[in-house]
């Protein structure tokens, strides 16, 4: 019986987590996600840091930080992205992006699609050496 | 990092939207290789390659067959992950479609279940005992 309650519990877990992976692009927030998986705010937070390591405000901020990575690096218009990660102001986006990756949006852009941008003009600067060698893409006119 | 995978459309899918793993590089090289790179979330500095077996400079048609058909067969195993609570992360990669071929079961030294990639490689997922 207590094997079927711990299952009852880590699938309603998982279901919290798949439910912000889902949302987090919308204002969702703690009570709303506590709420999907039927815990209350505190026990939930507290079952989900023992899951994941981590509270699920922060899982929710690091699935938010993760995809505003890959839309600037596809060029999004920063204040696109922070409305696509489910900001409301591009300046708290941005002060927090910095916060956490020590750059701009921005210079995070800016930077990938420079680095992009070389891949384009030489694909074998993406490769290490060895690989470059191995596969014969040196002696190839990639 | 490298991992022989079978198709790398497939895998991309499979390593990012199943495992939630992040794209690190993704650069053309011909017509049907790409230099595909992953990181997982919480270990962004390793950098695991999602090479395709194609005939070419690295292998001759048969060794491409050979290599294909032993990456399917589930010959290799590519790695060890750890998580949190193995339990949960157990039923959330269930919840996902990823096919495990043994469950959690408790080791001497924690706690361990292995998975297949949508290729056919094996990686054991294990929660660690705590030192304490």
């Amino acid at each position: 019986m207590e094997q079927y309650h711990k299952l009852y519990l880590y699938k309603r877990i998982v279901q919290a987590k798949l439910f912000i992976d889902k949302h987090y692009s919308k204002n969702v927030n703690l009570e709303e996600i506590a709420d999907e998986a039927n815990f209350s705010k505190f026990h939930f937070c507290r079952l989900f840091k023992d899951a994941y390591g981590k509270t699920p405000h922060h899982y929710l901020t690091q699935v938010r930080m993760n995809n505003a990575q890959r839309l600037l690096k596809l060029g999004m218009p920063i204040a696109e992205v922070s409305f696509s990660v489910g900001f409301d102001s591009s300046t708290s986006f941005s002060a927090l992006f910095k916060k956490l990756f020590g750059l701009s949006p921005s210079e995070y852009q800016v930077r990938h699609l420079k680095k992009q941008a070389s891949f384009t003009a030489n694909p074998l600067h993406a490769v290490p050496n060895c690989f470059t060698e191995m596969y014969g893409w040196k002696k190839s006119n990639i | 990092m490298c991992v022989y995978v079978l198709n790398q459309d497939s895998a991309h899918d499979f390593y990012v939207n199943k495992l939630g793993f992040n794209v690190h590089t993704n650069v053309p090289m011909g017509p049907d290789t790409r230099w595909l790179t992953v990181t997982p979330p919480e270990q962004p500095a390793l950098e695991i390659t999602l090479f395709p077996i194609n005939e070419g400079n690295m292998f001759d048609a048969e060794t491409a067959k050979i290599m294909a058909e032993l990456v399917k067969k589930g010959t290799f195993g590519a790695a060890v992950f750890t998580c949190n609570d193995l339990m949960v992360t157990y039923e959330e990669l269930k919840a996902k479609g990823v096919e495990f071929k043994k469950p959690p079961t408790k080791e001497f030294y924690g706690y361990e279940a292995l998975f297949k990639d949508d290729s056919g490689n094996w990686f054991s997922l294990s929660q660690l005992k705590s030192e304490q």
